[in-house]
């Protein structure tokens, strides 16, 4: 009976972001839908003219939606990542974090997916990909590996859903709409959380959490192949698949910091989701960023101290045309996470979340140095080509659907935080329950 | 269903007229033939009383009368996206350029634009202006697509819209082509285009589309240089080839081991043992069927290549024996 008790205490906690829409939430789903609808109308005067519309021609054939498609399939291998490494050892301070984290890599994972799509000139022949498969294709392997990725990760986030829709289905307190109640009744798949149920679902998580991981990573490692199985010299590179790893993990830790700042300072969730957090986020962030420029560093020395002709001429592009980019991010973007993180007297909430968003800037544009420079910089020079097609700058269209890629992410988080509370309250009381377990353990133990 | 049954019939005809043409007689339809080539049998029959009749000659010597309806004018090396895909027998084509020759006179590069509908801005083949080293004198370089033994963009296509014959060619079926992109950035040689916005040109279904001659062409999909695989059934050259005024480009067969540029015809293993001819970009392995004899003995002076529109010029800008010229007032 305590339990319910418990149960019911929570739920109280939590049932005002359930229930109430404020006029800030409005607001800000309002601005998210208006943001999306730009999006939307772009998508069909891409739809209708083409590509044309798009700032691609035919050297630099995949502009910045394949840099979101890199961006937020990274970020969704970083979630999973870590989730599942949270998962896995059963970390004490997981629960206030975990799914936040969860949400984060299903949801980039799904709108990653439409950035590449939204780079196919010929959308009414998708289907063809099933139809004349050619398993050889990179592409190929990229579509297998990422609907794989999507359907566990999706199995992976419900599994973790499913007690809490059972204490939201339980409580008759929670005053929501009806068809939400329905619909937590039909999600909870009938569980009592007796304590067999309950051991099954804890086992199946946690094989999930690793196979998530797994499957992430065969993921990320394909879409790295995409770039470093073809000839160019900026992308024919070996250490291309465990770089967009760690990559993909610095921004996806980034991305979660932020995410941890907005819901905190959004829900008022300072009980939950502490400076311990932030701290030890923090420090993952600082191990990731020496990492990615040590990976960084590697890449571009190589390319620098073997000067082989092509290599030369791509640091000449790099460095002639988008030298403040690469300044930003690979000197910046690395060493200002490094410095703020690295002295203990700057990590501060404010500045570990500023350290994460610059961060994630820097990684874009790091994947935007990956793939538009290379491409203008082939093996046989750009000539005998109209003026308009040597250099890429992105359109209005491009970046109407890039922010609405961001804001339908943002837009699904709220609308999915709406649904089930932020903070799980199956794992707060899996949490209580452990520590009272230990509790009574010490307590026979002293008696003895 | 409606587009089906036509696609049906014309395979029939072309094989037939296959049949036709190794006899040497100019395309003649049998009576028993006739129906399976009627793009539309039961109209054709009710109405046949009104319309024009034609005499042919069979295969076989003998004169029939049919239908002129039902002789369509589509070419008769039209060859369909699936025929394209297996390339003609016991053919391995290449084609070699002599850079001594080519003073960029761009007359392959109109060529070819004007056999594949291709307007004004888009090539085919392209001429480059490289310079090996700083003490090279540098040499105009036309560059078609390099139809390689191991071409990248066939690999990582990933619905075979791109595919690799048996006689070398390497074809663009646009029909499938779903508009990726991959194989545009997984070639070494930049031999390919994207069609980015829709044109007219894409509309006219005079002729029906084939991967042989890669028109017309469609929007959302890649093009390149398909080394004319319609004249090469015919038995002539590739577009590029004939409308060369200076014979730099030599095509031909590697199991004749013949080449010829339209005027003298030599062998392909000679010509390249005594020319010193190469492929370029060798080390990326892929194994190109188009090879280069070097600029050497040049026939012109390099400068000839700048009689061209300012607007040409202007896309060598780059290049830095250009800004060298442009900077002594010689251009």
């Amino acid at each position: 009976m305590n339990l319910d008790k418990r149960k019911r205490e929570l739920v109280k906690e939590f049932s005002p972001t359930l229930e109430h829409y404020s006029l800030k939430t409005k607001l800000w789903i309002g601005s998210l839908v208006a943001i999306i609808l730009v999006g939307v109308y772009a998508f069909f005067v891409q739809l209708i003219n083409g590509h044309i519309v798009t700032g691609m021609r035919d050297n630099v054939v995949w502009g910045i939606y394949i840099i979101n498609f890199i961006f937020f399939v990274g970020i969704s291998y970083s979630g999973a990542f870590i989730s599942g490494i949270l998962h896995f050892f059963k970390t004490p301070w997981k629960n206030s974090v975990s799914r936040i984290v969860e949400l984060i890599t299903v949801l980039s994972l799904l709108i990653g997916p439409i950035f590449i799509l939204l780079c196919i000139g010929r959308l009414d022949r998708l289907h063809y990909i099933f139809l004349y498969p050619r398993i050889q294709s990179p592409i190929t392997w990229d579509i297998i590996a990422i609907m794989t990725d999507l359907v566990g990760c999706f199995i992976y986030l419900y599994l973790t859903f499913i007690p809490d829709f059972a204490i939201l289905r339980d409580n008759d307190d929670i005053k929501v709409s009806q068809w939400k109640k329905k619909l937590y009744r039909f999600l909870a798949m009938n569980y009592q959380d007796t304590k067999s149920q309950r051991e099954r679902l804890h086992k199946i998580t946690r094989t999930m959490s690793v196979m998530v991981i797994v499957l992430a990573l065969v993921a990320y490692t394909v879409l790295a192949w995409i770039f470093s199985l073809t000839l160019q010299p900026g992308w024919n590179s070996t250490i291309f698949a465990p770089y967009f790893i760690v990559a993909g993990l610095y921004s996806g830790v980034g991305v979660i910091i932020i995410a941890m700042y907005a819901t905190r300072k959004f829900f008022h969730l300072e009980r939950h989701i502490r400076k311990v957090h932030f701290v030890a986020a923090g420090i993952v962030l600082l191990v990731l960023s020496l990492l990615f420029g040590y990976f960084t560093f590697s890449e571009y020395f190589a390319r620098w101290f073997s000067h082989k002709s092509t290599d030369g001429q791509l640091l000449h592009t790099l460095f002639s045309g988008y030298f403040w980019e690469f300044i930003f991010a690979n000197y910046i973007g690395v060493l200002i996470p490094i410095f703020i993180l690295f002295f203990k007297k700057f990590r501060t909430i404010k500045s570990i979340t500023f350290a994460a968003v610059i961060a994630v800037l820097g990684l874009w544009l790091n994947r935007f140095l990956i793939v538009v420079p290379t491409l203008e910089t082939p093996y046989l020079p750009i000539q005998d080509t109209r003026e308009a097609f040597v250099h890429y700058s992105a359109t209005w269209v491009e970046y109407a659907l890039s922010f609405a890629g961001i804001a339908a992410f943002c837009l699904l988080f709220t609308l999915l935080i709406k649904l089930v509370p932020i903070i799980p309250m199956s794992g707060i009381i899996d949490y209580e329950r452990e520590q009272n377990k230990r509790k009574k353990l010490k307590g026979k133990n002293k008696n003895k | 269903m409606k587009d089906k049954k036509p696609t049906k019939n014309t395979t029939d005809r072309r094989n037939f007229l296959k049949l036709g043409l190794a006899s040497t007689v100019t395309a003649v339809a049998g009576s028993s033939l006739v129906s399976c080539l009627a793009s539309d049998e039961e109209g054709s029959a009710a109405h046949s009383h009104e319309q024009e009749k034609m005499r042919l000659l069979t295969p076989e010597g003998k004169i029939v009368e049919v239908d002129a309806k039902n002789i369509n004018g589509y070419p008769e090396a039209l060859i369909t996206p699936k025929e394209s895909r297996s390339g003609i027998p016991n053919r391995k084509f290449v084609m070699v350029i002599d850079l001594a020759r080519c003073k960029n006179a761009r007359k392959c590069v109109e060529g070819c634009q004007k056999a594949h509908k291709l307007d004004y801005n888009e090539e085919f083949m392209k001429v480059q202006l490289l310079q090996d080293n700083p003490d090279g004198s540098p040499y105009w370089f036309p560059k078609p697509c390099f139809h390689c033994d191991e071409p990248p963009c066939v690999t990582v296509c990933p619905t075979g819209a791109t595919f690799k014959r048996e006689d070398n060619i390497v074809l663009v079926d646009n029909d499938r082509c779903i508009g990726c992109k991959f194989c545009v950035t997984s070639c070494p040689y930049s031999a390919r285009q994207f069609n980015w916005g829709h044109k007219a040109k894409f509309e006219d279904k005079s002729e029906p589309y084939s991967p042989e001659t890669s028109v017309p062409a469609a929007e959302g999909t890649v093009m390149k240089c398909d080394f004319c695989p319609d004249m090469l059934r015919e038995g002539k050259l590739p577009h590029c080839a004939t409308s060369c005024p200076m014979g730099v480009i030599y095509f031909g067969d590697k199991n004749e081991d013949i080449v010829t540029n339209g005027e003298e015809t030599v062998r392909f293993s000679t010509l390249i043992e005594e020319r010193g001819g190469y492929r370029h970009l060798e080390h990326l392995g892929t194994k190109p069927n188009v090879y280069y004899l070097p600029a050497v003995n040049r026939q012109f002076p390099l400068e000839r290549g700048f009689n061209v529109d300012e607007d040409i010029i202007e896309r060598y800008k780059d290049v830095p024996y250009v800004q060298k010229l442009k900077k002594e007032g010689k251009i």
